[in-house]
């Protein structure tokens, strides 16, 4: 190839640390994210093989509690919120709207450094010797009783809210300014109305986490009472302000997901998302009722019966819009030229599991049920199905799907199959037994438990294993080809975006001259009725 | 291209990259809205459970240095909207006094605010370092002192961010103004107007509850 790409423009250190290329900045996210995937892993693969018995016979309950808040801090704030966004996020959007890079290309450098500080700071929490609180930093275990690096974890997840925010911003004055000649708002592909939904609650929500998690340190540090009861302080202020930030960030962590599902499902149909006006506006929505049901995750908090009336009334509304999605995904394949396509498998997994998930949500979202789930494995289950049945799932489906893009290599159309294959059997076998351990009352964050439990157990610990080779697989494959794969066309999947309309890999500023919208998005039955050609 | 060394690549126009900065810093301001709006919303929760608390705690505070620093604040304010205003090669040496003379009306605010601060030490109203106060309002009051001292450091760490970018400012306005730094201006005064603004709140907030009933 004498054509330059982004990838070959330079290929010293430096030009990696200190470059402003969406794309490369994309690489960057990348690589970090799967350093941090598999350390938060880690924590997890000890816990449920710490719960393969139900005796406490490979760490004592004080660890046990550190590996939960690890997998917890981890996977929440450095894996799943940067997850899509930052990378996938990162690399498609400026392609996707015909940008030659994004509205602040050093911001976004910075927001990756800053990512890193937090990261950092975070492991040396860790390694520390850790801490025992839970991902939610609950007052007043975390202000006063804890004996463990509170203060320097919620350091790390403060800083690192700061680079989501700058992300989140970039994001939307990138989408809001930067369109191509003739990409008007309807004409952009829901991936970017998803992002643009996702940034909105980046730059409001975190905020008020960072603020959250200072009068949380402030209280520790200088044993003032801020929550603290004693002195007339209210514990459930801090969870009102936490969860106001955590809620919708529930919604960061699967709108993206949803985003790539649109591109996914419509490219392997070959025909247009049903319904597009509905769907873009369905994630706007998301946003916006998700900002008004945080109250759900505290119906046994003591709250008035009135607030957790509205709350869970709110939490139903929220449901509406996710449903259209679903279903218009579905009337999205009826009729539709189906390709069994790795992503495909991907976004059919993600269906499939949102589906479940979501469902599980109303049924928590229900007073009278959600006192006998709360606690339980039945909650952990729900929210996994959404996180990593979805989420996850998602960001693997975009991952192969933009990855000849990304790479301007081929990846093994078989083993991404298989590996898509395995995540779908090997996470159902994972988490499918915990709403059952829930609905029959095991409690989350125990190291012990009854013997009765322990079958569902066994069970969980076993799709776990299912689920690490998985997660490996791809690890390898990918890998495999991004150094020797075989060359990927501009257009493999024949898709009609604009990211598809410049090289693989794209050159240093993507495109050669600027390009010029006039038609729809997903026009896949017009001009590009051909087949994909990868398989 | 003549021009591509005045606007990066990803820009169409000049025009065009001060549209998108100018988007950028408002949704910037969006963001910092909702990190005062977290304290002040934990103000009115308690000012609500503890009004009398509130009361006694906001009639220990120094009215005085704070209607000062009210009056500097605006009046720097002012000296930003008036440099932004003329901005232009011609007139850089006014835009630079005018910086400058706002950059150290910010500061003559943080030197109040120490004074204040030292005051506050001396009369033991220092929750977690040196917080001494008996009776039924001591909660309250010290609920009231905690969040003034987390908002008000919180505020002065945005003023001195504010300080540093108006000296930068001005350190270029008295080299080689270029239309180019009219957005950074406009930025950078839509910041110290936000900061401003969030004073105006603050100084309601922490200053006046309860001086009508003493």
């Amino acid at each position: 190839m004498s054509e330059k790409t982004y990838l070959t423009t330079d290929f010293t250190l430096r030009s990696w640390f200190l470059t402003t290329d969406h794309k490369r900045i994309a690489i960057l996210y990348f690589a970090s994210l799967i350093f941090f995937f598999f350390i938060g892993g880690a924590a997890a693969a000890a816990i449920r093989i710490e719960l393969a018995t139900p005796q406490a016979d490979l760490v004592s309950s004080d660890v046990y509690n550190r590996l939960f808040t690890m997998h917890g801090i981890i996977m929440v704030w450095f894996f799943l919120i940067p997850s899509i966004p930052n990378t996938l996020g990162n690399f498609i959007v400026p392609l996707m709207i015909g940008a030659r890079d994004l509205a602040f290309p050093r911001l976004n450098l910075m927001s990756w450094y800053i990512f890193m500080l937090g990261g950092c700071t975070t492991l040396f929490a860790i390694f520390a010797g850790g801490v025992d609180t839970g991902w939610t930093f609950y007052t007043p275990f975390s202000t006063l009783y804890s004996n463990s690096y509170v203060i320097v974890a919620a350091a790390g997840v403060f800083i690192a809210g700061f680079s989501s925010i700058l992300t989140g911003l970039n994001f939307i004055v990138t989408i809001h300014r930067l369109r191509a000649p003739g990409l008007t708002w309807y004409r952009l592909p829901l991936f970017l109305w998803s992002l643009y939904a996702t940034s909105v609650i980046l730059v409001l929500a975190t905020p008020v986490l960072a603020i959250t998690l200072l009068l949380m340190a402030t209280e520790r540090f200088f044993g003032v009472g801020i929550f603290d009861p004693r002195i007339g302080g209210d514990p459930l202020l801090f969870q009102h302000l936490f969860w106001f930030y955590s809620h919708p960030a529930v919604y960061i962590m699967i709108l993206p997901g949803m985003g790539v599902i649109n591109e996914l499902i419509s490219c392997f149909s070959r025909k247009e998302v049903f319904g597009y006006k509905f769907v873009a506006w369905c994630s706007l929505a998301i946003a916006a009722v998700g900002f008004l049901v945080w109250g759900h995750h505290m119906f046994v908090s003591g709250q008035s019966l009135i607030a957790s009336l509205v709350f869970s009334f709110m939490s139903f509304i929220v449901a509406v819009p996710s449903a259209i999605k679903v279903f218009n995904w579905t009337a999205t394949l009826h009729k539709g030229s189906i390709h069994f396509d790795a992503p495909m498998l991907y976004a059919l997994a993600f269906i499939g599991l949102f589906t479940i998930g979501g469902l599980t949500g109303l049924f928590l979202a229900c007073l009278a049920f959600d006192v006998h789930a709360t606690d339980t494995y039945f909650v952990v289950a729900h929210f996994h199905y959404i996180m990593v049945g979805g989420m996850v799932t998602a960001y693997f489906g975009g991952l192969h799907y933009w990855w000849p893009k990304i790479t301007g290599r081929l990846y093994s159309e078989y083993w991404a199959r298989t590996a898509a294959i395995l995540i779908f059997f090997g996470f159902n076998l994972t988490f499918f037994p915990q709403f059952i351990l829930g609905a029959e009352g095991m409690p989350r964050r125990y190291h012990v438990y009854p013997p009765v439990f322990q079958v569902w157990n066994v069970l969980s610990s076993g799709g776990a294993a299912i689920l690490a080779v998985a997660y490996l697989m791809p690890l390898f494959y990918l890998g495999y080809s991004a150094f020797f794969g075989k060359r990927a066309p501009a257009n493999p999947w024949n898709a009609p975006g604009l990211e598809w309309q410049t090289s693989s890999p794209p050159p240093e500023f993507n495109f050669e001259t600027q390009p010029v919208v006039t038609r729809e998005p997903y026009q896949y039955n017009e001009r590009f009725d051909a087949e994909p050609q990868n398989a | 291209m003549p021009e591509s060394s005045a606007f990066a690549p990803q820009y169409a126009s000049i025009r065009h990259r001060d549209y998108t900065a100018e988007l950028g810093i408002w949704v910037f301001i969006a963001t910092e809205v909702l990190l005062f709006g977290g304290l002040i919303l934990a103000y009115f929760v308690y000012r609500h459970a503890f009004p009398p608390g509130f009361a006694a705690g906001s009639r220990h505070t120094e009215i005085v240095i704070g209607t000062a620093n009210t009056a500097v604040l605006l009046t720097s304010s002012f000296l930003v909207a008036w440099a932004v205003e003329i901005f232009s090669p011609a007139t850089a040496k006014i835009v630079t006094w005018l910086l400058i003379g706002a950059a150290c009306l910010g500061l003559v605010f943080i030197v109040l605010k120490g004074i204040e601060y030292s005051k506050e030490y001396d009369e033991h109203l220092v929750p977690g370092i040196d917080f001494q106060l008996a009776g039924p309002k001591a909660n309250g009051v010290q609920l009231f002192f905690v969040l003034y001292f987390v908002t008000t450091a919180i505020h002065a760490l945005h003023m001195l961010i504010g300080i540093c970018l108006l000296l930068t400012l001005a350190a270029i306005c008295r080299k080689a103004p270029t239309t180019r730094h009219h957005t950074a201006l406009h930025s950078a005064a839509l910041y110290w107007h936000f900061v401003d603004v969030v004073w105006i709140f603050l100084f309601a907030l922490i200053y006046l509850p309860g001086r009508s009933t003493s």
